[in-house]
């Protein structure tokens, strides 16, 4: 029989020995409603489980001095769509952890958790990479921040060393204009994966966007940045009718052209490809109906 | 509205029958109470689990479980070998199941047959150490190629899973064939002015019942006692005793409460595995299957492809019916092809019909019966073709389907001459109802709707039942049947008591008894447990009715025959029989000791003249054409029930098909990877439709009793899973103008006929 060490450190630094410590044996628990279920299917047999829901630092939504926001890596879903100002700044990174799942998994279920699971169909993810979050990670040799976008290697797989922990999500500070939104397409409507996930956060002034990512999921090994289709959204005019129509399909045609999908029992290689444009306009409208309100 | 011409049974008449009274197990289900097999337990009990082929198809070289039986805390180790072998050259059947394969699919015997085809059992004090033991065994396999695919299984030169099975002399995958004919279909297509032929090809898809297979037996003194999960305790103890050699009066199966079959607990996994292991153990086993195992092991229905051809002349009227219906088996025989095959073209007076059904084996688990089994496939093909044909001549489809609708005196193509069958009238009320003179949305913003009609048909079922009626001390009543309620049946059986006693429906008390309690009684399977156990337990209760009336005859010291049973109370028939006050069920039951002894009354019987059941449903899509995803908008479905016993339990019949059906139609699938491996074994990834996904679902029940039983009742359970997978696929040709001939119609499929209309255009 094999035997599970469990333990729920109250600070960060001996969360990090403990998980150091185990050399590659361990796996960290935030809400579990990854892991368990990988332990429950045999895919995952830690010898070591780290609690990290006991640490301050990791379950606190704290208000930044200059308007941004740090969430916590154990912050469960729940709790950012009760956080009723980081919900007007940030409506879509808060509505995109919220599709995780159904409502008890929300009441779990963490961005943390979610980027660290490495699935390139995280929903939380292409939000926070739209959103241009930069993630605190903390190991035995020391505090680093990476870019959101920085963090998954691979299906799985993460850019952090041995004994490094995901701490939070440092948001930046909204200029006026500012709004974000995230959608997914899922074949039901609600207990599902993305096929493909779309983020974008957009800033206006007087009608035109002056900046503008987007973040696309389920596409490629790896959660997306796409640059050029920021780059296609900025300059454009927000007329009666929304985004203008020339612009959103070059942001479209640059997200088609950035994925390289699979196919599986969840979308075909066609599909995605295509649907990945279909979403950036939708997400795009959005968010550009959001900031020209705020 | 409906025909209720049935004089003793008229609904006005009724007091109970047609109420929505209180599920008698409601409140034990909301609350957690009611005791389902997984959660049984015992003092000393073990746990068995499955060691399953991870191979589509090899031959079993040998099987060495020496390391896990020296594993701490394993009990017993069972393999092929200690299940009863069925030569392969003799039929044993068993209702419709043959002993030779049921043997051969619950554990492995020459070859594993298919991803999840259980090698092994392993009986443990805890289910970790049996999963973990499970991995200790060595089994030596060769693998084979393997075909999973109907079509593919059917090609020469396919692997062929059983080299005893022949077709036209040479080893094949063609298990079986059987054919209806009717007339002469050429000279039939000769006379059509409208001929349209068409392929068909649906996915194989799973009961997806909410309890997983579960059993916990105990083996005492060379008597078992089995609890488990299952649509009929007398096929449990049956199936057992066949496949242990334990004579069946040594078996007592008890039905635990069930979570769900939908057909698929209509036979056995784990019970014979569990009672062998505690057989050898001396200790009670208990067996739970994964959501995993359910979906790798368990029967799913059949994927099948198949070609209809209908013709009719200008006028609308059908002449000539062919169809082809190539059925998955999975790794036994024992496809539906006669669900298929005979219902497909049931609905309608056709003249020439030729219909035929091959039953093919490929390497996927043996299909179970899945509601109206073969039925929806049948249809399917049928009912989108009868769309094409409306759509050529310019009919309403609905108006097409009128004109051709089987009635009483009609003779099918599958052996019946229609009785009074209420069809028609499933037609006229869907158009005459307001969905189907309600306006569709306009396309707008990427969107696009449709509205779909499809008719269908299931054989229904009579069958074994058995009920004792026994009056209690105080004047309440107990009914025992013998079927376990999936439905709402023992809330129906309360109602019929209470009607035919003349009693309050809450004196009535409904239980499920064990085989060693009840008589025989069949599965609760094809629609049949309201229809023959309102049959019994009515006779059963006018038996105790003659008692009644004859213990007030001996207390009034008159002729049994001067004695009236009316409004629950025994009266004197007339002034000339005496006068004497009522005497109630209550006041005669306190004196049963003194007039006779105690008052009951059972019956047994094979019940026939269960008619066929027909049913039309209208359905409105919305798709978005840029993501290809079909909403269900509304979905109204109309059957003749004969009468409802319970109406909201026959609602919950017609709403449940419907669901089922529209998950059929657009999202569930088994798909398999290119290692023959079931890829999608869990409810995330096998996509049937949770509750925000639907709309309210209507139901419009017709009422034309059938004239053979004695509350006019007709099976009403599996119908409704027979129509949706047409209404859906037509409503989904109205939205687009483009038809789809493969099953499920999910996003990437929907998009690509999309992107192929726009290149056409």
């Amino acid at each position: 029989m094999t035997d599970v060490q469990y333990v729920a450190p109250r600070t960060l630094d001996e969360a990090v020995k403990a998980f150091a410590a185990a050399s590659g044996a361990a796996k960290i628990l935030a809400g579990g409603t990854d892991l368990l279920v990988q332990m429950r299917a045999g895919i995952l047999k830690p010898g070591l489980i780290v609690d990290i829901k006991k640490i301050a630092e990791m379950t606190a939504v704290e208000e930044l001095k200059d308007g941004g926001f740090r969430i916590g890596a154990a912050v469960a879903g729940a709790v950012l769509r009760d956080h009723a100002r980081l919900k007007k700044a940030w409506p879509g990174v808060v509505e995109a952890t919220n599709l995780i799942g159904s409502t008890q998994v929300q009441g779990r279920a963490t961005a943390g958790g979610n980027l660290c699971n490495g699935s390139p169909a995280g929903d939380s993810v292409p939000a926070m990479v739209a959103a241009g979050a930069i993630v605190t990670i903390q190991g035995p040799k020391g505090r680093r921040d990476l870019p959101v976008e920085k963090v998954p290697a691979g299906p799985g797989r993460l850019n952090l060393t041995p004994g490094e922990i995901v701490v939070c999500f440092t948001l930046p500070a909204r200029p006026k204009g500012s709004s974000d939104a995230y959608l997914r397409m899922i074949p039901r409507t609600e207990m599902d994966i993305a096929v493909v996930g779309c983020g974008v956060s957009l800033t206006m002034d007087k009608g035109t966007v002056t900046a503008a990512r987007v973040g696309l999921g389920a596409v490629a090994p790896t959660v997306l940045l796409v640059e050029e289709a920021g780059k296609a959204l900025v300059g454009s005019k927000v007329g009666a009718g929304g985004l203008d129509d020339a612009a959103l399909a070059k942001a479209a045609a640059a997200c088609s052209a950035a994925c390289r999908p699979i196919d599986d029992k969840r979308g075909t290689i066609a599909y995605r490809t295509k649907v990945a444009g279909v979403l950036l306009k939708r997400t795009a409208a959005i968010a550009a109906e959001r900031a020209g309100r705020n | 509205m409906s025909d209720k011409t049935s004089a003793a049974n008229s609904a006005n008449d009724n007091k109970w029958i047609g109420q929505r009274t209180i599920r008698p197990d409601g409140a034990d289900k909301v609350t957690g109470r009611a005791a389902y097999a997984a959660d049984t337990t015992m003092p000393g009990m073990i746990w068995g689990k499955v060691l399953r082929s991870p191979h589509p198809h090899a031959r079993i070289k040998s099987i060495n479980t020496k390391k896990a039986e020296a594993y701490p805390g394993v009990k017993a180790v069972i393999t092929a070998k200690d299940i009863v072998e069925f030569p392969l050259d003799k039929s044993v059947m068993l209702g419709i199941q043959d002993m030779r394969w049921m043997c051969r699919n619950v554990m492995a015997r020459e070859k594993a047959l298919f991803a999840g085809h259980p090698v092994a059992a392993v009986a443990a004090t805890s289910e970790k150490i049996a999963a973990e033991a499970c991995q200790l065994i060595e089994v030596d396999y060769e693998v084979l190629p393997f075909v999973i695919d109907v079509e593919e299984a059917m090609k020469p030169g396919a692997p062929v899973l059983h080299d005893f099975i022949k077709h036209e002399g040479k080893p094949s995958n063609i298990a079986g064939r059987l054919e209806h004919k009717l007339g002469d279909v050429d000279a039939g297509f000769a006379k059509a002015d409208v001929v349209i032929e068409r392929t068909f090809r649906t996915a194989p898809v799973h009961q997806g019942y909410i309890e997983p297979h579960a059993c916990l037996v105990s083996v005492s003194d060379g008597k078992a006692t089995i609890w488990s999960s299952s649509q009929g305790q007398f096929m449990v103890r049956a199936m057992c005793a066949y496949l242990t050699g334990i004579p069946q009066n040594d078996i007592r199966a008890i039905p635990a409460e069930i979570g769900g079959g939908f057909g698929g607990k209509t036979i056995i996994y784990l019970e014979p595995l569990a009672l062998v292991l505690a057989k050898k153990t001396g200790r009670p086993v208990k067996m739970v299957m994964t959501r995993t195992e359910v979906f790798h092991a368990s029967g799913p229905t059949s994927g099948s492809f198949s070609r209809i051809k209908m013709g009719a002349t200008k006028d609308g009227k059908l002449v000539a019916a062919s169809g082809t219906f190539c059925l998955q088996a999975g790794a036994l025989p024992g496809s539906p092809i006669r669900g298929a095959a005979g219902c497909a073209f049931a609905p309608y007076d056709i003249p020439n019909v030729f219909s035929e059904g091959f039953d093919v084996v490929s390497n996927r688990s043996k299909v179970a019966a899945y509601r109206a089994p073969g039925a929806p496939i049948g249809c399917y093909g049928t009912e989108c073709v009868m769309d094409e044909i409306a759509e050529a001549l310019k009919m309403d489809p609905l108006e097409f389907r009128l004109k051709n609708a089987a009635k009483m005196g009609i003779k099918a193509a599958h052996g019946p001459v229609y009785p009074r069958i209420g069809f028609v009238e499933t037609i006229e009320q869907a158009k005459t109802h307001a969905h189907y003179a309600a306006p569709l949305p306009k396309a707008a913003n990427g969107k696009l709707y449709g509205r779909g009609v499809a008719s269908g048909f299931w054989f229904n079922a009579g069958g074994e039942s058995s009920a004792q009626v026994n009056v209690n001390e105080d004047g309440t009543v107990v009914v025992i049947t013998g079927h376990p309620d999936i439905g709402g049946s023992r809330a129906s059986t309360a109602n019929i008591t209470a009607e035919v006693l003349g009693i309050d429906y809450r004196k009535v008390s409904v239980l499920i008894g064990d085989t060693s309690t009840i008589g025989f009684s069949n599965l609760t399977g094809g629609s049949r447990v309201t229809y023959a156990s309102a049959m019994v337990v009515t006779q059963s209760t006018e038996h105790v009715i003659t008692i009644l009336r004859e213990r007030a005859a001996k207390i009034w010291k008159i002729d049994p025959d001067a004695v009236i049973w009316e409004n629950g109370e025994a009266r004197p028939a007339g002034d000339n029989a005496g006068k004497f006050e009522p005497l109630s069920l209550a006041q005669i039951a306190a004196q049963a000791s003194a007039t006779g002894g105690p008052i009951g009354a059972g019956k047994q019987l094979n019940t026939t003249g269960a008619e066929g059941g027909f049913a039309t449903h209208l359905c409105d899509v919305e798709v978005d054409q840029d993501l290809g995803i079909v909403r269900v908008l509304r979905y109204t479905s109309f059957q003749d029930v004969g009468r409802a016993i319970h109406p909201s339990y026959v609602e919950g019949q017609m709403q449940g098909g419907a669901a089922q059906g529209i998950g059929w139609a657009l999202s569930e699938e088994y798909i398999f990877n290119k290692d023959g491996k079931l890829d999608n074994p869990s409810f995330l990834d096998y996509r049937m439709p949770v509750c925000s996904d639907l709309p309210m679902l209507d139901s419009v029940i017709i009422e034309v009793p059938n004239p053979k039983h004695p509350q006019g009742v007709r099976g009403v359970g599996e119908v409704p899973l027979v129509p949706p997978l047409a209404a859906v696929s037509n409503a989904v040709y109205n939205a687009l103008g483009r038809r789809f001939y493969a099953l499920p119609m999910s996003p990437p499929r929907v998009l690509a006929v999309m992107d192929m209309k726009q290149a056409a255009e």
